[in-house]
């Protein structure tokens, strides 16, 4: 068989089944295919599924694919950046109409990188995969001081407040931010989460926040996990 | 007897990322120490750099079970504490901070780097040398160039903070700043702390040990 009958290039779209064309918008997330996302995505739609059907079962069921092969080390960081990469042309399109339709959100949070950190590639991919999973997401963005996050919580009274870091000398900011929260007596008015590659399940622990994230996956169901806890309590 | 007798054992066992073998080596040379063996680690685990303890820790036990003294060429690399919880259970010193870059530029300096100018990517001699295997193909942008932004959106400067003084190694940190976007700024540090550090970890080696 030469390659060219691998050749995805002249696929129409428009002519695959609905079963089939969520399974091709699958496998065009793990490649990191944004057009051909966007294009699914507005053929579903206009099949008449619902913004969250198309959502859940073409976009966050082809990361989640994504998010285990990554975790198995078959996939690496560059693969799983253009596949968020091509998620988000999804999400830009599934966003207002989520909105639209008035969906019960599953829960809020304000997220961001602390103080003196400018990296965001894995609080911007924790926030997409929370945004995918029904949470709504207030990223608060990079070299966030003390103060900001306390407005931020102030402002929209999330029920999750996230912290990344990338940096050994900035990830014991999060415990600035975690005291100052215990001295204003706000603390336990919110879940704390936090995530980034030189944390770990102790940091974590330590700082006082009340969980540790390894991962966007691990975060979402996490976070789910709390959310449900708490309202339930 | 004598014709099958093994290779003698060097005193002092150095591990080290491989991105400072060159230096290490280098500082050896010029104090004439003969007297240690150089185990080096691929520096392509600083991209997974929770693998570092492991790797680490298979040396020490190598050098342990020959009686060797033992010192680690390692920062903290972005392990979060887990190389230093590794190294106390071990009983073995490793080298000072957080980075290689925050030894090499001596870590009052790195935080006035820090301070003026958050958004620094540096790089060292090594990182400039290798810079395409480890920086480009590394992140994948030589497959994935559009993931530039991404990784680099917010960085603004890239800073060399240079062990040696070398034109050619210059020329190709200022073209490895125009292919990330960013400003080019050019520092020589030598070798810095390492050279202190060295020399620290070397005086606690008993003299008869010393060749």
């Amino acid at each position: 068989m030469s390659e060219d009958n691998y050749d995805d290039d002249d696929l129409d779209l428009s002519t695959l089944a609905d079963d089939e064309l969520v399974e091709q918008m699958h496998d065009d997330l793990y490649d990191g295919m944004g057009e051909e996302i966007i294009e699914g995505t507005n053929l579903l739609l206009a099949r008449g599924w619902s913004p969250s059907k198309v959502l859940n079962e073409a976009l966050v069921g082809g990361m989640t694919i994504v998010g285990v092969d990554f975790r198995d080390g078959i996939l690496f960081v560059p693969e799983v950046l253009s596949a968020a990469g091509a998620m988000k042309g999804g999400m830009a399109i599934l966003r207002p109409l989520l909105a639209e339709t008035g969906a019960e959100s599953v829960g809020k949070m304000v997220i961001g990188t602390v103080k003196g950190d400018i990296h965001d590639i894995g609080k911007n991919l924790v926030a997409m995969m929370m945004e995918g999973a029904g949470f709504e997401v207030i990223d608060i963005g990079i070299n966030i001081p003390v103060e900001k996050y306390l407005a931020a919580l102030e402002e929209h009274q999330p029920d999750i407040l996230g912290m990344s870091a990338l940096l050994t000398t900035t990830m014991p900011y999060m415990k600035v931010v975690i005291d100052t929260m215990i001295e204003q007596g706000v603390r336990d008015d919110y879940i704390v989460l936090v995530g980034g590659a030189p944390l770990n399940q102790e940091f974590g622990d330590a700082v006082g926040a009340d969980g540790y994230c390894r991962d966007a996956a691990i975060a979402v169901e996490m976070a789910k996990e709390m959310v449900a806890q708490r309202r339930a309590a | 007897m004598a014709a099958s007798e093994p290779t003698a054992i060097a005193p002092a066992l150095l591990i080290c990322c491989s991105a400072l073998l060159r230096e290490i080596l280098d500082f050896c040379k010029l104090n004439q120490w003969s007297h240690y063996e150089i185990q080096t680690i691929t520096a392509e685990l600083h991209n997974r750099p929770e693998k570092i303890p492991a790797a680490v820790k298979q040396l020490i036990d190598v050098g342990k079970q020959r009686g060797q003294q033992i010192f680690v060429g390692y920062a903290d690399c972005g392990t979060g504490g887990l190389l230093d919880a590794l190294l106390e259970r071990e009983n073995v010193e490793r080298l000072p901070g957080a980075h290689c870059y925050e030894f090499y530029a001596g870590s009052r300096q790195f935080a006035d780097f820090q301070e003026q100018q958050l958004g620094t990517f540096y790089l060292t001699d090594f990182l400039v040398r290798h810079f395409d295997r480890l920086v480009i193909r590394g992140l994948g942008l030589d497959r994935k160039p559009e993931l530039l932004p991404v990784y680099f959106g917010n960085y603004r400067k890239l800073l060399y903070l240079a062990q040696s003084d070398d034109p050619k190694l210059q020329q190709q940190a200022q073209q490895a700043a125009v292919k990330l976007g960013l400003e080019y700024q050019y520092q020589y540090s030598g070798s810095g702390g390492l050279g202190h550090a060295l020399s620290a970890f070397n005086q606690k080696i008993p003299m008869q040990l010393v060749q």
